[in-house]
């Protein structure tokens, strides 16, 4: 068993547990695409048998990061732009924590995008919500590595130059083996989608279009969403790497185009990160975490290895 | 003292061997029951170029590499790229002799690889003439050629060791039974074959005229023969640490390649990750999720993670992080050891940060500083760091095996159990109370993510006691004093619970103070000695707590001398200024002897600052030091 007796507890859960109700309530402004995220992760959670406990949720820094504060679970808000080297070092000393890593597109496309693309490309087992409201929110209204191209700002006066960065092609080819993007405005969607991130044995990545209807009045996310998977002007194998990524293309260029699409795009059975670095002898089977409460646990010293010195 | 002792010096090309070579030598004077003391000089090159260890070894405690050394075995670059006459880097081939021969003492050796330098290189550097002048006895010996005849020309190592062996009359026992413990049955033949001829060679074939042998000394228990960075991998490995995380920077990576080689076969995990920022980033996250975690880096890494470490005190996860210094700035000269990084590892990261640094000046306070910034972070929740450099890291010295022989402690320090975080105070929606306001000494104990009853929000931002972000006046006052509290607290704990990390040399009635920090200990004690055995009154320490400073202990050393030196290796004089601010006084009293050149001190340039500081001359002193006067000058 479990020295964290919270783990592999399987009790009925109730959503009402991820918020007693005293916790800070959420000082995103009216209207934000961020209470989608908060509510279908709530709804997700204890659907999928997970209990506050289990859980680590790890941010980043602005808006999005603020999540964590109005959930219940433990939670860890870190440094803009460095949830995932937080959140897979976590899984890695103890994997018997769900660990779910968030933050915005300015902090895991553009200052985290270095991690983004690592972590994508170890497979971590874990789950990666990026809240994509194509803007810097907290500090006010920026360009974001996902704005569109001519998009005006207070740093951009005469229109962004630049073409905004593709997260689901990135993600593929950087090696994440689930890949989905879903919306704010579509909560029964995003609720399925996090809950077969959670249960994906690998990098699951979520772009999550979230509205800023404070900074981002134009954003094409108010428009109807298309789900790929429910429509039948759309058919591809997610499991076919090709196919996936022509879907992506499509779904990326509608974007900007005024077509929002959402669903899965790409899913893969690589085995995880840690799944590997066991079977190469690299990890311990058990919690690395664990065996600091294993009374019976044998600690070697580094006088058995003083022989090569001698 | 150091009357009876042997120097040597092995000099050829990154690649030769050199390293491996040395090694070797080294743990057979080591059994040999001689005290040793290695010194690798090597620039940033991995084929060719210049590079040479020196062993000093005698039969009493040496703790720095001495001043020259006696004994040369040139084996020649051999995989010298610039041979012509105009090439920038100047004569390849030949630097192994050439580059070496100011250090070399009167009546030194020179064995040299006539089959790798030819007459018209060695009549360039009027070798004879020279050696003339200084009696140094010059063996040229086709190394090469004798290589060669036993199959392969990389041997000539061995056929060097050899020459040696027979020269200073010492026995092969030693010498052989490592080369049968380190190498492949197919390699050993021959290289035992050449060891033996070369031996025999010399014996028959030379008459001997030089003074110098090998000298004798006897252990009463058994040695081994460790780097700074054994010391402080192995500190890590017995404090129950089980995760790494880093990304290679020389010199840094010393460490980081030994956890990462043991680490898999002791049930622990070891990450090379993208960046440095991510590296500490890890070990934060894995500390967090309840793993001993610790990451590192050298100058320019570590500048990356000065936002993790601050993340770490905020949130006041514990942590141990590494410094090994090179020169500086920016790149510098990344195989060169410096101190130039103290300021920089003191004070980097926003706000009121607090961290604790050690710098220990030793192998064996390596070691045990390490395990003590294990203790100190897990206890008190808070980063500490262990800052050495270049010369710490890559130098060998031997201490007793039972040193190493301490219980492994597996602690988590003030983290809870279960059963404990049941007893904690708690919100009425379940949150355990992580950063109460009133604790003892500062330190809220810590619940681990996946534990019942210990639910709560670690976050950079300024935080309530369960952890919710707040900018409450009151709040932010309560947690920051408690935050900074920790370190008067870690401060009586040092004073009172340990025996002191700093090092002292010298009668206490001395009338002159030598103070100095982390590797430059070596060359000062070793000063310290000689100064006293010449007549003068002098003492000396050699301080490791950076953070937080010994002030008591310092303000008494100081108090009790005329007049204090302080020598490190920076030419900003770093650590007087720290010592200054630390105790607010003692500007006329502190001048300094700085070496920034990327060579550590050697006890006879201590000695001449000394000199230069007590008699007041005007004279530039001869090696490359500089004198900063005392502040009012
Ligand atoms: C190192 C660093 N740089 C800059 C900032 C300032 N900062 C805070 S949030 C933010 C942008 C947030 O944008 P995004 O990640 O898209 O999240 P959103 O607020 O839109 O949810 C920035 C630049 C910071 N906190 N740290
Ligand atoms: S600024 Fe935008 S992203 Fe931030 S809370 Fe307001 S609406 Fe949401």
């Amino acid at each position: 068993m479990s020295a964290f007796n919270a783990i592999g507890d399987d009790r009925e859960i109730d959503r009402n547990e991820f918020t007693p109700g005293l916790e800070p309530q959420p000082t995103w402004c009216p209207g934000c695409g961020d209470f989608g995220v908060l509510k279908a992760l709530k709804q997700a959670l204890p659907e999928v048998g997970l209990t506050p406990e289990e859980v680590l949720t790890v941010t980043g820094i602005g808006c999005s990061g603020k999540l964590n504060s109005y959930l219940d679970t433990y939670g860890f808000h870190t440094i803009h732009g460095r949830s995932l080297p937080v959140a897979r070092a976590a899984k890695l000393a103890n994997d018997g924590l769900e660990v779910i890593a968030a933050g915005g597109d300015g902090d895991g496309y553009g200052i985290g995008g270095n991690h983004f693309m690592h972590t994508a490309r170890e497979n971590h087992d874990m789950t990666y919500i990026v809240f994509n409201n194509e803007v810097f929110g907290l500090t006010k209204g920026q360009t974001s590595p996902t704005s569109p191209k001519g998009h005006t700002s207070k740093t951009t006066p005469h229109g962004n130059a630049k073409s905004p960065i593709r997260p689901l092609s990135l993600a593929l080819t950087s090696g994440a083996t689930y890949i989905a993007r879903t919306a704010a405005v579509n909560p029964n969607q995003a609720k399925e989608i996090i809950k077969e991130a959670i249960e994906h044995d690998g990098f699951a990545h979520i772009d999550f279009l979230t509205q800023c209807p404070t900074w981002n009045k134009d954003a094409r996310q108010y428009v109807p969403y298309v789900d790929v998977q429910e429509s039948d002007d759309y058919d591809f194998d997610v499991h076919d790497r090709q196919e996936a990524q022509e879907m992506m293309f499509e779904t990326e260029n509608a974007l900007y185009e005024g077509t929002v699409l959402t669903g899965r795009y790409f899913v893969d059975e690589r085995p995880s990160y840690q799944q590997q670095k066991k079977e190469l002898g690299e990890m311990p089977e058990e919690p690395l975490a664990e065996r600091y409460f294993d009374e019976d646990a044998e600690w070697e010293r580094s006088y058995d290895l003083l022989e090569r010195h001698k | 003292m150091s009357d009876h002792e042997l120097i040597w010096r092995v000099a050829g090309g990154s690649g030769d061997g050199i390293d491996s070579t040395s090694q070797n030598f080294a743990k057979a004077l080591m059994r040999s029951g001689l005290d040793v003391f290695t010194h690798r000089h090597y620039p940033s090159r991995i084929r060719g170029g210049h590079t040479y260890v020196e062993i000093r070894a005698a039969g009493h405690d040496v703790q720095s590499r001495g001043d020259g050394y006696n004994f040369l075995l040139a084996l020649g670059d051999s995989f010298a790229r610039n041979p012509q006459e105009e090439a920038y880097y100047g004569n390849e081939e030949l630097k192994p002799l050439s580059e070496n021969l100011d250090e070399l003492r009167e009546g030194g050796i020179i064995v040299y690889d006539s089959g790798l330098l030819s007459e018209d290189d060695i009549a360039e550097l009027n070798l004879e003439e020279r050696a003339e002048e200084n009696d140094w006895h010059v063996f040229p010996i086709d190394l090469r050629a004798m290589a060669k005849e036993h199959g392969r020309e990389v041997m000539r190592n061995t056929a060097g060791v050899g020459v040696t062996a027979a020269l200073l009359e010492m026995d092969l026992s030693h010498i052989e039974d490592l080369m049968t413990d380190a190498m492949p049955e197919k390699i050993l033949e021959p290289n035992l074959e050449i060891l033996h001829d070369a031996y025999e060679m010399v014996q028959e074939d030379y008459e001997f005229e030089h003074d110098l042998r090998i000298p004798t000394g006897d252990h009463d228990e058994e040695q081994a023969l460790l780097s700074g960075s054994n010391a402080i991998a192995y500190g890590a490995l017995d404090s129950g640490c089980r995760f790494i995380a880093g990304y290679p920077m020389t010199p840094w990576t010393d460490v980081f390649t030994i956890m990462s080689q043991h680490l898999p076969d002791m049930g622990g995990i070891s990450e090379q990750v993208e960046d440095e920022i991510a590296a500490a980033a890890l070990a934060v996250g894995a500390s967090h999720a309840g793993a001993k975690a610790m990451s590192g880096s050298s100058g320019g890494g570590f500048a990356l993670m000065s936002e993790p470490l601050g993340l770490a005190e905020m949130t006041e996860t514990p942590i141990v992080l590494l410094e090994s210094m090179r020169a500086g700035p920016s790149t510098g000269m990344p195989t060169k050891p410096e101190q130039g990084d103290l300021e920089f590892t003191l004070y980097t990261s926003q706000g009121d940060s607090a961290r604790v640094v050690f710098a220990p000046g030793t192998i064996a306070e390596a070691y045990e500083q390490t395990r003590l910034a294990f203790h100190i972070a897990y206890e008190y929740q808070i980063p500490t760091i262990i800052m050495y450099d270049q010369k710490l890291s890559g130098e060998n010295s031997n201490i007793p095996v039972s040193f190493l022989d301490r219980e492994p402690d597996p602690s988590l320090g003030s983290t809870l159990t279960e059963a404990e975080l049941a007893e904690m105070p708690h919100d009425a929606s379940g949150k355990f109370h992580r950063f109460q306001h009133d604790v003892e000494n500062g330190v809220s104990p810590r619940s681990l993510p996946g534990q019942k009853d210990g639910r709560f929000l670690a976050t950079g931002n300024e935080h309530t006691p369960e952890g919710h972000i707040s900018e409450d006046a009151d709040n932010r006052v309560a947690q920051m004093d408690r935050r900074i509290e920790k370190l008067d607290a870690i401060r009586r704990e040092l004073d009172e619970e340990h025996e002191s990390n700093q090092t002292y040399v010298g009668d206490e009635s001395a009338d002159f103070g030598i103070i100095t920090w982390g590797s430059a200990q070596g060359a000062v004690v070793e000063a310290t000695e000689r100064l006293n055995d010449q007549g003068h009154s002098v003492k000396a320490v050699g301080v490791s707590d950076m953070m937080p400073f010994p002030e008591a202990e310092l303000t008494e050393f100081i108090e009790s001398v005329d007049q204090a030196m302080v020598v490190e290796m920076n030419a900003t004089a770093q650590f007087r200024g720290l010592i200054q601010k630390e105790l607010g006084r003692y500007g006329e009293k502190l001048t300094s002897l700085l070496k920034y050149n990327g060579n550590p001190f050697e006890p006879a340039e201590i000695v001449e600052g000394y000199e230069l500081n007590v008699e007041g001359s005007d004279a530039e002193p001869t090696a490359q030091v500089r004198i900063e006067p005392a502040a009012g000058d």
